[in-house]
């Protein structure tokens, strides 16, 4: 399912190869489905405009993601192509779309509950175990091998298994 | 309202200060990097030191689109007295007790300051807050389940978080010393100010040290732990800037 994110139907040839563009940290995730592609336009010039957000302000594969979506951009066609990193619309994990939750899911990590805002130790201490799907299990720490992950311990399975973390 | 140059210059004084705490304490935390008294534990402040150096570079950012340096000039190429970050952040990491309870003072602080911030009439900032509370949630998180579980563990664990809280609190008072716009950022609609940023803090660490069973010390005097607002620092920051920059000044041109 090829889903554009796109709510003014403008530009789906842009939007396509944008979908092709993965998270460098997790290969089965498109970058739109992930919510951090905030605008695509196309000027008079023909120059294409391309906003991403940071899930995480320290996140260093953002440079590595500007370049990719400039480098599959050129790849379709576009020759004049300007990525640039916004905070105008602040990233939340609920911005992840459903093939986004169901691609983490196949990457092993569970993926970020909906929430209302309210983020605490009891919420993330009842994450389903992505492998077995028990919820008997515990939050070892919020912080894993990148940050947008926290690490966790499924009591059903015994095994270990890292999530990916609500972020309001 | 429009701003005066006065507003602009008060806004580039809470964006410097705030920006020299991450960057300072960004440094300070990955010095746990390698060393932490458990895995879990040099991953977390390490993960912090990563968050807050790239909530520095953000804020570095918003600077340069009002006439500063790039990033990263102004993060590598000035001197202690150039810096505005209060004396807490400075401090080296010393035991695993006492940076915990910085960390911990610190960071219910910031939560405090973005989630002030994201109100703020100066949208740049307001921005980046939104983004920023989201993060620091997990620090706070981090730091007040820690100083619980110290705090009531054993004799010794209870004895050397009480000892640490007597050792930051008065420097952590610092944090909060008033800048030499509080006014115009007041009226401007930017920031409500030091002052009222520093209640909110005293009544949100109350309920955590109570459970901690950690016994907030004597009123201290502010003026100890004051002046780097204004460029006065402890002697330990300018090894620090020296620590930091060595590789990059052995060429400022070089292309990473």
């Amino acid at each position: 399912m090829v889903s554009t994110r796109d709510s003014t139907g403008l530009h789906p040839e842009i939007w396509k190869a944008l979908y092709a563009v993965k998270d460098p940290e997790i290969p089965p995730l498109s970058i739109v489905d992930l919510g951090i592609v905030t605008a695509v336009q196309v000027d008079e010039a023909g120059v294409v405009h391309v906003n991403l957000t940071p899930t995480f302000s320290g996140c260093p594969a953002l440079k590595i993601m500007e370049s990719l979506v400039a480098e599959a951009l050129h790849e379709a066609g576009y020759k004049d192509v300007q990525v640039v990193t916004t905070f105008e619309v602040a990233w939340n994990s609920n911005m992840i779309s459903e093939a986004g939750l169901q691609a983490l899911l196949k990457h092993g990590l569970a993926p970020p509950p909906k929430h209302d805002g309210y983020i605490e130790l009891d919420v993330l201490s009842d994450t389903p175990c992505p492998l077995c799907g028990s919820r008997n299990t515990t939050m070892q720490t919020p912080f894993g091998p990148t940050l947008c992950r926290s690490m966790h311990y499924c009591k059903a399975c015994s095994n270990a298994f890292e999530a990916f973390k609500p972020v309001s | 309202m429009e701003y005066t140059e006065v507003h602009v210059m008060a806004v580039k004084e809470l964006l410097y200060k705030m920006a020299d705490d991450q960057l300072i304490l960004g440094h300070r935390n990955s010095e746990w990097t390698g060393l932490g008294p458990v895995l879990e534990e040099d991953i977390a402040f390490s993960s912090m030191a990563q968050d807050k150096i790239g909530q520095a570079h953000a804020l570095y950012q918003i600077l340069h689109e009002l006439g500063e340096g790039e990033p990263d000039t102004v993060a590598f190429m000035r001197n202690a007295e150039q810096f505005h970050c209060c004396h807490l952040v400075e401090i080296p990491i010393g035991e695993y007790d006492f940076s915990l309870m910085r960390h911990f003072l610190f960071d219910r602080a910031e939560q405090l300051r973005f989630e002030l911030l994201s109100q703020s009439s100066f949208e740049p900032l307001a921005q980046v807050a939104r983004k920023f509370k989201g993060e620091v949630k997990y620090h706070v998180m981090h730091a007040d389940s820690w100083v619980k579980l110290l705090g009531t563990g054993n004799e010794e664990s209870h004895a050397r978080m009480q000892e640490a809280l007597n050792q930051a609190f008065p420097l952590a008072l610092g944090i909060f010393e008033a800048g030499p716009y509080e006014e115009a950022l007041k009226e401007a609609g930017i920031f409500e100010g030091e002052l009222h940023l520093r209640n909110l803090w005293l009544e949100a660490i109350k309920p955590v040290l109570h459970a901690a069973h950690l016994t907030l010390p004597a009123a201290a005097n502010d003026a100890l732990a004051s002046g780097g607002r204004y460029g006065k620092h402890t002697a330990y920051l300018q090894p620090l800037l020296d620590e930091m920059t060595e590789v990059f000044r052995i060429d400022p041109a070089a292309e990473w």
